[in-house]
């Protein structure tokens, strides 16, 4: 744990990432505390710039604070965020350890329903999945983890392959360990690292894809998010630019915060891939 | 066997290859037709206001969906083989008609966006390469990375704030100025400045991919056997560069940019509904709007058909490319 810190902290922008993750989540939590009001209460003269009528960041054409939105707001991104690449790492495991595991047949059938899913253009999916399910947090988090999961199942089966013929795999079989156990115990905890390198970037992408469901009116309506405050501010642009610019800033703070770590996870998880580039 | 008989072959092996890949993705589209509420007939009862159950189980039959699932799946099959994908009642139109008739605006946005992305990309990529380092390779490095976390729409706003509203420099939205009746030359030129932004936006992100890859790739070419040997017969570092590594290291971009075309459609959504680009995109967003499921299902299901087609020519393209491969 000292030497992965060590390794991680030799990469600047991925602890500036860190930091900036940790004060934004610190933000989310501390939400109620600083803005104590529902995000969606209307606090005061409408279309108020940044800093005037006792707005930080201005109002929107109702009158809602857009600082106390995107305050709120952290909260849902980061949960979609997380929450959809957890449940879309899941998925990505149990196909690939079943295709590389096994291989053949098996194989070949995972494969190709991974390849369908990694064919159909993923952002109209989502808004597919979502529309028909109707919006909420349960069918955008389903939308994204249905999409998001292909690149993991390739990665754990390709990391699967390899590993399955190794000395400890061969020794586990001859100690009788039954193949769940074998696939469990002794094969993914070897293939974690790539695992969250990629698990880390994909929280990036599913934050990006959940602003973009709910900039296009998909979001949960009852749930303050950083694309609906942009979303519903887009046709007031002419008059009231900081309704959409804010919540913007925010979006790319994160996922670039969010990416930074990424990588500064890849340098400290995988120092011989660092070499080779 | 000759080589242009042997990619013929393998032409027809990809064909083949991509038929399961639409009969699913069809597959998949009917079970999502079936998982929303309500179907066809509840449509059409709720556009008429009143409707009596005996008239809705009447209609049911005539549309046939009050056959069993399978026999259901067989028909829908059969329809989309024949380019029947249903009717959008909110239009009053057949799906394919609509789709049709916006798939023009679509290609237009996407053709330019991949040139500038491509074509950008490659030539920044060179250009971080070879200035390995530096403050130029610095700055393309930073430019990558803060490109990756921008939502598009929001930097279609932001355009729109920017060079709209505040220097006039381009329309805000829209194909065509509606209230001018432009023809011939003077048409071109105002398509072309409705373009503009709606072209940047959507480049943007594959701009940085593609400048990223691109320098990835030159790196790696110039570290091969063959540069060594190059510099060896004393050839000049332009030659070397523009001549062998340049041609090689262009080969991961190419694929990369058949991979991404379904990113892109997707991308379309969003720039088309900033900008009122009336596109496919343009009337996805539409129809989330009107809840016109058929229409929405019929731009899914041409969407992925595209990437099957465009992923196919990408490989085709690459074995001309690339004599290495091997077609068979």
């Amino acid at each position: 744990m000292v030497d992965f810190w060590k390794r991680y902290r030799r990469n600047r922008a991925a602890v500036f990432g860190l930091v900036v993750i940790i004060l934004i989540i610190i933000m989310a939590l501390t939400a109620s505390l600083f803005y104590p009001n529902d995000p969606f209460r209307l606090m005061g003269k409408p279309l108020s710039g940044p800093l005037t009528n006792g707005f930080l960041l201005g109002s929107d054409s109702l009158g809602r604070d857009v600082a106390s939105g995107i305050v709120h707001g952290a909260k849902t991104s980061l949960l979609i965020g997380f929450v959809a690449t957890i449940v879309s790492v899941f998925i990505g495991i149990f196909f690939g350890a079943f295709a590389g595991y096994f291989g053949g047949r098996i194989d070949d059938i995972l494969m190709r329903v991974t390849e369908i899913f990694q064919t159909i253009p993923s952002f109209i999916f989502a808004i597919l999945l979502v529309a028909i399910m109707k919006p909420s947090i349960v069918s955008i988090v389903i939308a994204i983890a249905v999409v998001s999961w292909p690149g993991v199942a390739r990665l754990v089966r390709g990391e699967f392959l390899a590993l399955k013929n190794r000395e400890f795999v061969q020794a586990c079989h001859t100690l009788g360990m039954s193949d769940f156990r074998i696939m469990l115990r002794e094969i993914l905890p070897n293939c974690l690292s790539p695992i969250i390198v990629v698990g880390s970037l994909m929280v990036a992408t599913a934050i990006l894809i959940e602003s973009g469901l709910a900039f296009l009116g998909l979001g949960d309506p009852n749930i303050m998010s950083w694309g609906f405050l942009i979303g519903a501010g887009r046709t007031m642009l002419r008059s009231a630019w900081w309704v959409c610019t804010f919540p913007g800033v925010a979006i790319l703070i994160t996922v670039l915060a969010i990416n930074l770590i990424g990588e500064g996870l890849n340098d400290a998880l995988n120092p011989r891939l660092k070499e080779r580039q | 066997m000759s080589k242009s008989s042997k990619i013929f072959k393998y032409v027809g092996k990809r064909l083949l290859q991509g038929v399961p890949i639409i009969i699913a993705i069809v597959v998949i589209n009917f079970f999502l037709l079936n998982l929303a509420e309500g179907d066809a007939v509840d449509v059409l009862a709720g556009e008429a206001g009143s409707a009596t159950p005996e008239y809705m189980e009447q209609l049911r039959k005539r549309f046939g969906l009050d056959q069993p699932l399978p026999v259901q799946l067989m028909v829908y099959l059969k329809n989309v083989l024949t380019l029947d994908l249903g009717y959008s009642f909110r239009h009053e139109m057949p799906v394919n008609a609509l789709i049709f008739d916006r798939f023009a605006a679509t290609g237009l946005l996407m053709t330019s966006t991949i040139i500038l992305a491509v074509g950008f990309g490659i030539l920044l990529g060179l250009l971080a390469a070879m200035r390995l380092n530096t403050w130029k390779d610095n700055v393309i490095t930073i430019f990558a990375l803060i490109t990756y976390a921008t939502p598009l729409f929001w930097v279609g706003l932001m355009m729109i704030v920017v060079f709209s509203l505040n220097l006039g420099w381009f329309p805000t939205s829209g194909m065509t100025n509606v209230a001018a009746f432009y023809e011939g030359w003077d048409y071109v030129v105002d398509v072309s400045r409705h373009l503009v932004l709606p072209t940047i936006t959507l480049s943007l992100f594959y701009l940085a991919l593609y400048t990223r890859m691109m320098r990835a790739s030159m790196l790696e070419q110039y570290g091969q056997d063959y540069v060594v040997t190059a510099r060896a017969k004393g050839l000049t570092e332009r030659r070397i560069t523009y001549v062998h590594v340049l041609r090689n290291a262009l080969l991961p971009v190419v694929t990369m940019a058949g991979v991404q075309v379904g990113a892109l459609i997707g991308g379309s959504v969003i720039v088309e509904s900033v900008f009122a680009w009336p596109g496919l995109g343009m009337l996805a967003f539409e129809s989330l709007f009107a809840r016109d499921l058929n229409l929405l299902l019929g731009i899914f299901l041409l969407s992925s058909m595209l990437v099957v087609a465009v992923n196919l020519i990408v490989d085709i393209i690459y074995c001309f490319l690339d004599p290495r491969i091997e077609v068979s």
